[in-house]
């Protein structure tokens, strides 16, 4: 079971990576969703998967039954979900701000606001000048 | 207890300088600085009687014991002699530089850096540790840049900050490194602790190395060659503050650090190799140089730098006499030069003119002035009764003591070009005749008492010598060199060898004044041929490599595109780990032992990896939710399949919830466009491929060793006995770990607030949010049920939270089972109708939440135990089993969540 769970794993690793690597800022934050199921994934594997063996104390008993699941990454995983949701929210508001100012959401396009372009299209950076203060000329 | 505390009184006087000034006004300077010097007479006059026993303060607070830092001041006769100075001219010049500056728009700012610059240079002649020493001599270079850059808009006066900051700064890093090997040696930072225990320190085969390091420091900050040039340089400043900071204290500190350690290093034999000559070469060259100026300031600050090298010299030669001299010249010094550049500002305040070669004749409009300018330039001079004069004899003594010709020549050519620009400085302006007609203003007594009362000082110090030497200069001495016991200074020693040097020293200084025009065109010329020699040339390379380099490599790191960077970061975590599982690993690859796949394996594997393959595809916004949600609830069923019920839970919940969310705003964000061509960008593929390959091999390779926990073995045998809770992974949450998810609950909290903020900046931006508004058709089916539902639901959330402990559940769980009954009200029915149904803010829900966990952690603490300790009730009940605050703690995070979740998706769905 463990190979399609590393499977599994790694194809959504594979696609977040991809999503966050377009120009479109949605897309990017789909990447950021796939990532966080691939790594939650990742985690949930890091401890023995065993069916059915919850990590929970059986009434009449002290210790849980023998072969239960680890606690631990289920703990680090529970909280991980819940945060996510706070990430993805403020992602989506931030993307959502940044497409209202910017008019855009190509990241390509998005160089201009923090970088001197051109007219029409994105500026060759290597002809940034720098003055004798070292600071960037802004035209 | 008093020096610290006078120290930290003027940092505290400085920050409320802007308030004084609007209550002051104009009076501001005078009455500060009347102030100070009040203090200043109070302070030091009142230690002045233990002082003349030669006894020290020393006064020490811990601050990080581990780091060997402490609050250490130290006052000895060397600390005693700068303190008056550094006290005593800067109320002078406080009270000069509110008139100066009364017109300044900034004179608020000018008067709190001065004062911040004082308490700063008080902190270094005071400080007993080194490291305390550091910081406030960092701070004099940052208060110095602050007050050349005075005038920001003016390009010379930013470019001669940076490079003072940047040239003393770099002193103070070599300086820090040579206390830190220091500290290797003595295992102390004390000062005074090195100094008892030279003899061990010298032998120390790191001594010479910390010396260097020290001396740099030393030199750049008190401008020895070849680091001379930043001060020039700096007389962009407000003239008050080339008198105050570039003459008078801030560039003696290299010298005061030098006599401070003299001690420690002053019998190493490379000290008698460098400082000498060092000292010599920036005492010619600085007076040479000073010759081929023509503004006033410059003229002065390169006769600062002679004047430096020759403190620096006296103290390289380290020979009694020598060290008698050097505390006589620094403190002539200080008074004549202080004052010539009071002179020099209030000429430049008359007349807006501070060129030698063409000012003359205001002897008549300021008259006071010009005494002050005559008295300090015969003082600089070297006639007798000035203070200058002994100071000269002792320096002529201590260099004839050498026996050495060379010097000898070299320092008569320092202090003969040094004289001769000191006449000029005295006399021209006020006698000469001048270029054109000035019509200067009348001088105010604040421009032209403080000027007088140091020439006064001057001549007064000169006139009762042997009282200076009891009061001051004895002490100081005893302070840098213990074995010297005597110091008797005398205006008359009889006819002596350095007598008649003083002498031919005073004619040829006359014989120049005639010759100034002349003399001044040559040397400029001479100075302008052989200018690209010079340091400042090498320092402005320098700069200019290492900024072409810093925009070379931002160019190459920082291509501003997203894409670039995660790919970066891809390949670099890709190359590292292959490498080293490559040399690890060795060949073998070991494979877990795996399990056979059930049915419903197979499927909900196959299910993800589709739907994650499809999200990477598909334009369709609709298709993406769908597909997320997919992977979600398929990683929630295998949660569940793997003994994490608790897990699964919080995945259906907040799959769910995400759902909502997208679905709220999915159709207000941008549509997908197709930027990149249809066929996958191969690169972008390849990478991906590989990480996620990488990531699978990586799995496999950690689940191949057998994983065992001794946390989790903790975790599980204490859990039911200590923590009193049979669901194991709760108890890690709500009590094992209670503080982390204190963290995470506060983090939530954050990004709620985030949210908030964010669509409030965008809310006044309709036409942006011009969305085709659709009819909203309700479901009776989904409105009817709702109504029984949201309370059902709500109740179960609550039985979740209690029976969390013990059972499935917990506070993260009910919290996001009632946050999407809730949610379901919301959608089934309106938004509004939630808002009136819990009639209670979904923030004030948080911070409830927020509250009600800190307090259950803090319970403990009144019973003295650490903070998140739980404690429990003896009884057991029903359904919740133990009470204790992990229980209370859980409530907490149930209304944290839900009050999270609410915000959040109520604050999308208003727009």
């Amino acid at each position: 079971m463990i190979l399609l769970f590393a499977i599994a794993s790694g194809v959504l690793f594979a696609s977040g990576i991809y999503m966050l690597s377009r120009r479109s800022l949605v897309k990017i934050l789909i990447g950021l969703l796939l990532l966080s199921y691939a790594v939650n994934l990742l985690l949930f594997s890091s401890a023995n998967l065993v069916p059915a063996r919850p990590p929970i104390i059986p009434p009449g008993e002290t210790t849980p039954l023998p072969g239960f699941a680890d606690p631990v990454p289920q703990a680090l995983i529970l909280t991980a979900i819940v945060i996510s949701f706070g990430t993805i929210a403020f992602a989506m508001v931030l993307i959502r701000q940044s497409h209202i100012v910017s008019g855009t959401d190509d990241m390509n396009e998005m160089l201009c606001s923090d970088l001197p372009c051109g007219t029409d299209e994105v500026v060759d950076k290597r002809s940034i000048e720098v003055d004798e203060n070292g600071d960037a000329v802004t035209s | 207890m008093l020096l610290p505390g006078y120290v930290f009184f003027l940092i505290l006087l400085s920050a409320l300088t802007p308030w004084l000034y609007r209550w002051l006004r104009g009076r501001t300077g005078t009455l500060l600085g009347l102030l100070i010097l009040l203090s200043a007479v109070m302070l030091w006059g009142w230690w002045l009687p233990s002082n003349i026993q030669h006894q020290t303060l020393h006064t020490s607070f811990d601050w990080a014991t581990q780091l060997g830092v402490a609050f250490s001041f130290h006052l000895d006769g060397l600390s005693y002699l700068m303190a008056v100075l550094i006290t005593g001219i800067g109320g002078l010049i406080i009270m000069y530089g509110g008139a100066y500056l009364a017109n300044h728009p900034s004179l608020p700012r000018f008067l709190t850096i001065v004062l911040l610059f004082m308490s700063a240079m008080l902190g270094v002649v005071l400080s007993g540790n080194a490291l305390l020493l550091f910081l406030f001599w960092e701070l004099t270079s940052i208060t110095s840049f602050l007050l050349i850059g005075f005038d920001h808009d003016r390009p010379n006066a930013r470019a001669g900050a940076w490079q003072a900051l940047l040239v003393t700064a770099s002193g103070g890093l070599a300086m820090l490194a040579g206390f830190a090997l220091l500290y290797i040696t003595s295992n102390t930072f004390e000062i005074q602790t090195w100094l008892q225990h030279a003899q061990d320190i010298q032998q120390h085969p790191l001594a010479p190395a910390a010396f260097i390091l020290i001396l740099i420091g030393a030199m750049a900050k008190s401008a020895q060659f070849p680091f001379h040039f930043w001060l020039p340089n700096a007389m962009e400043a407000p003239t008050p503050v080339s008198a105050y900071l570039h003459s008078a204290t801030m560039v003696k500190a290299g010298v005061y650090l030098l006599a401070r350690l003299f001690p420690l290093f002053g019998s190493l034999p490379i000290w008698g190799n460098s400082v000498p000559l060092i000292g010599m070469i920036t005492l010619t060259g600085g007076a040479l140089l000073a010759l081929g100026q023509t503004d006033l300031k410059r003229i002065l600050a390169y006769t600062t730098v002679g004047a430096l090298g020759g403190l620096v010299f006296l103290l390289g030669l380290g020979t009694p006499i020598a060290i008698k001299a050097m505390p006589v010249f620094l403190l002539a010094h200080a008074l004549y030069k202080g004052c010539l550049f009071l002179v020099a500002g209030g000429i430049d305040h008359a007349v807006h003119n501070r060129n030698i070669t063409e000012l003359g004749g205001l002897s008549k409009a300021m008259p006071y002035t010009a005494l002050a300018a005559v008295l300090s330039s015969l003082a600089m001079v070297g006639l007798p009764p000035f203070l200058g004069f002994i100071a000269k004899e002792l320096s002529y003594e201590s260099i004839l003591t050498t026996g050495d010709p060379m010097l000898t020549v070299l320092a008569v050519i320092g202090f003969v070009a040094m004289a001769g620009v000191a006449l000029w400085l005295g006399f021209a302006p006020f006698w000469a005749k001048p270029a054109r007609q000035f019509h200067p203003h009348a001088e105010t007594p604040p421009l032209y008492l403080p000027p007088l009362i140091l020439a006064l000082c001057g001549l007064l110090t000169g006139i009762a010598p042997q009282t200076t030497a009891n009061m001051l200069i004895k002490p100081a001495v005893m302070a840098i060199s213990p074995q010297v016991s005597t110091v008797k200074l005398t205006l008359w020693h009889g006819v002596t060898p350095y007598l008649l040097l003083s002498a031919l020293t005073v004619l040829l200084a006359g014989a120049m004044y005639p010759l100034r025009h002349s003399l001044i065109a040559l040397a400029t010329r001479l100075w302008n041929k052989v200018r690209f020699l010079g340091p400042a040339n090498l320092y402005n390379k320098a700069l200019e490599t290492i900024l072409a380099f810093a925009a070379w490599q931002t160019r190459m790191l920082q291509s501003g595109y997203l894409r670039f960077y995660v790919l970066v970061i891809a390949l670099t975590t890709i190359a590292l780990t292959t490498y080293t599982a490559w040399t690890r690993l060795a060949g073998s690859f070991p494979l877990p032992a795996w399990t056979a796949p059930r049915f419903y394996d197979y499927v909900l594997t196959a299910i993800i990896i589709i739907a994650a393959i499809t999200v990477t595809r598909t334009t369709s916004r609709l298709a993406t939710i769908a597909m997320l949600g997919a992977i979600g609830y398929s990683i929630a069923i295998l949660f569940m399949l793997y003994s994490a019920p608790d897990l699964s839970m919080v995945q259906f919940a907040i799959e769910t919830l995400t759902v909502i969310l997208f679905v709220l705003v999915i159709y207000r964000l941008p549509k997908f466009i197709q930027r990149t061509r249809r066929i996958p960008n191969v690169s972008d593929l390849i990478i991906s491929l590989a990480s996620g390959g990488l990531m699978t091999l990586l799995m496999l390779l950690v689940s191949s060793h057998a994983s065992e926990s001794t946390v989790s073995d903790f975790y599980s045998r204490n859990s039911l006995s200590n923590a009193y809770g049979r669901n194991i992974v709760n108890v890690i949450l709500v009590d094992f770990r209670g503080l982390d998810t204190l963290g995470e609950i506060t983090v939530l909290a954050i990004a709620a607030i985030g949210v908030l903020a964010l669509i409030q900046l965008t809310l006044g931006d309709k036409e942006t949010l011009s969305i085709p508004q659709r009819k909203i058709q309700k479901s009776i089916l989904l409105e009817s049920s709702a109504l029984y539902m949201t309370p059902l639901l709500l109740i179960f959330s609550i039985f979740l939270l209690l029976r969390g402990h013990n059972k499935i559940g917990g506070g993260f769980v009910g919290g996001l089972v009632a946050a999407s009954a809730l949610m379901l009200y919301a959608i089934a029915i309106s938004p509004d109708a939630l808002r009136k149904l819990i009639s209670i803010k979904p923030r004030l829900l948080v911070a409830s939440g927020l509250f009600i966990a800190l307090v259950s952690g803090l319970i403990g603490m009144l019973w003295g135990k650490p903070f998140m300790t739980g404690l429990w009730l003896p009884q057991t009940f029903a359904v919740i089993g133990k009470v204790g605050t992990p229980i209370l703690f859980d409530v907490g995070v149930y209304l944290a969540v839900i009050g999270v979740v609410l915000w959040i998706l109520l604050t999308f769905a208003k727009e």
